[in-house]
């Protein structure tokens, strides 16, 4: 007892010497280590970049700086508590954790707390009804609209007809690997098309028997909700297998460099989808590397830029930096609270002009949230890996997923969480 | 001078045999509960709760009950992040399928499901031991873990399998959910580790306590003195898995709030708690708290340490603390391989000795 009690006094006096407060707080729960590191890096750069360039090129947003302490999370919940609650006291605006897990736990305590959660393309798929969730966004997509647009991709492909396919999910055994099922499942009565399921474990680095089970089976399609070192070891099983890459569909999250480059020239044709694009054609990389890359001021080794990954981390900076903006506009003064950044999630509206005037032409869709629609648009686009040139190519259109069998999902899963919880629901 | 059992005279049987017979001990234990009880619990707020103490005290709690069954009673277990999955999805369902009941005594349920399901994976106990028997509450680690992400009534078959503890409260203050205060977590795990410690240390002190420790030390020589070892074994998996149900849901319920059985219960969780009872001492009370302290603590203090103040990159002081934590563990263990207990051992026969030593 005297132990921790000594322990707890020496950790007393470090917690007293915290950082100064910043303007605008947006921290950064990321992971750059443990086994989802290969993904988290290059997300946790693209964001803290973007916040880099507006304080260095525009001083902030509307005069404020911007800060983002990081918090290594492993992507563990334990940790990720702790980085919450060591964080929250530094006035932050909005979290982004970048775990399905961590959102999870943070849904009901940020509403408490009353602080925005910004859960970009994961997290609980009905938070896009803002009827149930005031505090969370999930905009521009979400795993759901993830399942319905890999579907309409394979509809597109077979011409507009499923009917007799075998279509296999292999996924991460946790909340974000699950989401899907429900709507995959929905989707196979619409369309006719079989699904297997078939769970891998955390961490995902063994998947032998999964495979075995595809190989025996031989599903048409493959679609994958992995995350972290699942991917590359699912990726080339695929490649030892034979099985052909292009009837293989990793979700978002499953699409990074760091997830094909270890399979070599056979894992080109693998396909993966993403709700904004990537590569350094976008004018907004002249000013990242005028202000940012090349003054050294870029975040962790500087090696990610224009990655996938790095691009997802950017957008959601964009973001949170354009709802900031917003809310600044509303409440008609630069420092604002995190009420207030609410107001401006809510009220975003982000056109087709606006990304243009960011640098940003062609990069994503326009946003137009409300009070109801916390979960955008639903589209995204299918990109397919070239190994020869080491880039993703487009290789569709954008497809907007299928409101017709998610808007009654999303319904009924938020009014359990609407019933379990006891919240009314609002914007009547 | 102070430390000593010399000039303390006894002049009944309970005075003689109370817990702690020397004066000093006793007031220094009542100096740490009126501390814990009266004055933390003035200052505490959230960072505190969520960051540092209700893990030590949920970790104190798995930490006894897991050094009941290896410390005293000589059973290597590698089950316990799936016993503790147990007691969450147990105090999940109680919570949720009886709603007015209070949260107390659905924790306290909740242990008690988790000690049937400890006594059946222990039974396996009475025809193995050491490695096989380690191998054997893997097994039940593996088991419960897939069980609990394979069936759904479990998760009430919710889309994402994750589990969320509902809003629930003792005497209509919130202990779980989002409302909870910070003091109000710190209470009643604080409560829950203060019955359970008392509990245990009058188990090991007594009839009961013994005969896991005849079992642990030989076997074969209890049996023949009279000690049946079928009871002696199940109970020490009762008592264990009842003590670490309550951790397991205290850990969901008050703790962390929502949970998935595979990321937060799995076999790192065993091995962590594991940890705390060999670092801290096996065979002690004292060194389930020293132990959950050191692991629960020291990472928290060097993230402060590296992060905040000297201000180093996340990912180099993430991968530094690993370093210094596992480094400090070797360390620890080859200069005492007794454990933190052992070193407090030590201290109070010098101090008995202080200050004049032979």
């Amino acid at each position: 007892m005297r132990k921790t009690l000594t322990a707890l006094v020496a950790a007393a006096m470090t917690l007293a010497a915290a950082p100064v407060m910043a303007d605008l707080v947006v921290p950064n729960l990321s992971y750059r280590t443990g086994p989802y590191a290969a993904n988290g890096v290059p997300y946790a750069d693209g964001f803290n970049d973007y916040f880099t360039l507006l304080n260095e090129r525009d001083g902030g947003i509307g005069g404020e700086l911007i800060k983002s302490p990081e918090c290594e999370t492993a992507y563990n919940t334990e940790k990720g508590v702790e980085c919450y609650e060591s964080t929250k006291g530094e006035g932050a605006l909005v979290y982004n954790p970048l775990s399905t897990g961590i959102t999870y736990q943070l849904i009901p305590k940020m509403a408490a707390d009353g602080i925005t959660l910004y859960t970009p393309g994961y997290g609980r798929t009905s938070a896009a009804n803002g009827k149930v969730f005031k505090w969370v966004f999930n905009y521009p997509a979400n795993y759901w609209d993830g399942a319905s647009v890999a579907v309409k991709h394979l509809l597109d492909q077979n011409g507009g007809s499923l009917e007799g396919k075998k279509i296999a999910l292999v996924y991460h055994n946790s909340a974000y690997g699950k989401e899907p099922i429900r709507t995959l499942e929905e989707l196979s009565k619409k369309h006719g098309f079989t699904l297997a399921t078939l769970p891998v474990d955390h961490p995902g680095q063994e998947q032998k028997s999964q495979w075995l089970q595809i190989r025996r089976e031989k599903p048409d399609y493959v679609i994958m909700y992995g995350w972290g070192v699942m991917n590359q070891v699912a990726i080339q099983e695929a490649v030892n297998i034979r099985f052909p890459m292009e009837n293989f569909i990793g979700i978002w999250w499953s699409g990074s460099e760091n997830d094909v480059q270890a399979a070599g020239d056979k894992a080109s044709g693998y396909k993966a989808l993403s709700f904004h694009g990537t590569g350094m054609d976008y004018p907004v990389y002249a000013d990242m590397k005028k202000y940012v890359v090349d003054t050294g001021k870029a975040s962790g080794a500087g090696d990610q830029v224009g990655s996938m990954l790095y691009s997802r981390g950017m957008y959601a900076a964009i973001i949170i930096s354009e709802a900031i903006r917003k809310a600044q506009e509303i409440a008609g003064k630069p420092a604002v609270n995190a009420a207030e950044v609410r107001e401006g999630f809510e009220n975003l509206d982000l056109t087709e002009a606006r990304l243009q005037e960011l640098g940003l032409r062609d990069f994503s869709q326009p946003i137009k949230a409300s009070c109801e629609n916390h979960g955008g648009p639903g589209a995204a686009r299918v990109f397919q890996w070239d190994a020869a040139t080491k880039q993703w190519n487009a290789a569709s259109e954008w497809i907007t997923s299928d409101k017709e069998v998610l808007d009654p999902l999303i319904a009924e899963d938020s009014a359990a969480f609407a019933k379990e919880s006891g919240i009314e629901e609002r914007c009547k | 001078m102070f430390y000593r059992e010399s000039g303390d005279f006894k002049t009944s049987y309970s005075e003689d045999s109370q817990t702690f017979p020397i004066k000093f001990d006793r007031l220094r234990y009542y100096a740490v509960l009126a501390v814990a009880f009266g004055i933390i619990p003035l200052f505490i707020n959230d960072y505190w709760a969520n960051a540092v103490a209700v893990p030590f005290l949920i970790y104190a709690i798995a930490a006894i009950g897991l050094n009941i069954l290896v410390g005293y009673a000589g059973q290597v277990s590698l089950g316990t992040g799936g016993f503790m999955a147990v007691g969450a999805y147990a105090v999940y369902k109680l919570m949720t399928a009886f709603p007015e009941v209070s949260i107390f005594i659905h924790v306290i349920l909740a242990g008690l499901i988790t000690a049937a399901v400890g006594v059946v994976f222990g039974l396996p106990s009475l025809r193995i031991k050491g490695f096989y028997l380690a191998v054997a509450t893997l097994a039940a680690q593996f088991f419960l873990v897939w069980l609990f992400n394979k069936v759904p009534w479990f998760y009430n078959y919710s889309a994402s399998g994750q589990i969320n503890a509902p809003e629930r409260t003792v005497f209509g203050v919130f202990v779980t959910g989002a409302q909870t205060s910070a003091m109000a977590k710190y209470m009643f795990c604080l409560v829950m580790l203060t019955l359970v410690a008392l509990v245990a240390r009058n188990l090991t002190r007594g009839t009961v306590g013994r005969k896991w420790m005849a079992i642990r030390d030989m076997d074969i020589a209890a049996e023949i003195i009279g000690v049946n070892p079928l009871t002696t074994k199940l109970t020490a998996f009762a008592v264990s898995s009842f003590f670490i149900g309550i951790a397991g849901a205290l850990f969901f319920a008050v703790y962390l709030g929502a949970a998935e059985v595979g990321e937060a219960f799995g076999i790192q969780k065993s091995f962590l708690i594991l940890f705390m009872v060999i670092i801290g001492g096996l065979g002690s009370i004292f060194g389930s708290f020293a132990g959950a302290a050191f692991l629960v603590l020291l990472p928290v203090f060097l993230k402060n340490v590296l992060v905040g103040t000297l201000g180093w990159p996340t990912d180099l002081a993430a991968h530094i603390e690993l370093m210094i934590v596992g480094g400090l563990i070797v360390a620890f263990l080859i200069a005492e391989p007794h454990g933190i207990a052992q070193l407090w051992r030590v201290a109070k026969e010098k101090l008995r000795l202080w200050p004049f030593p032979h």
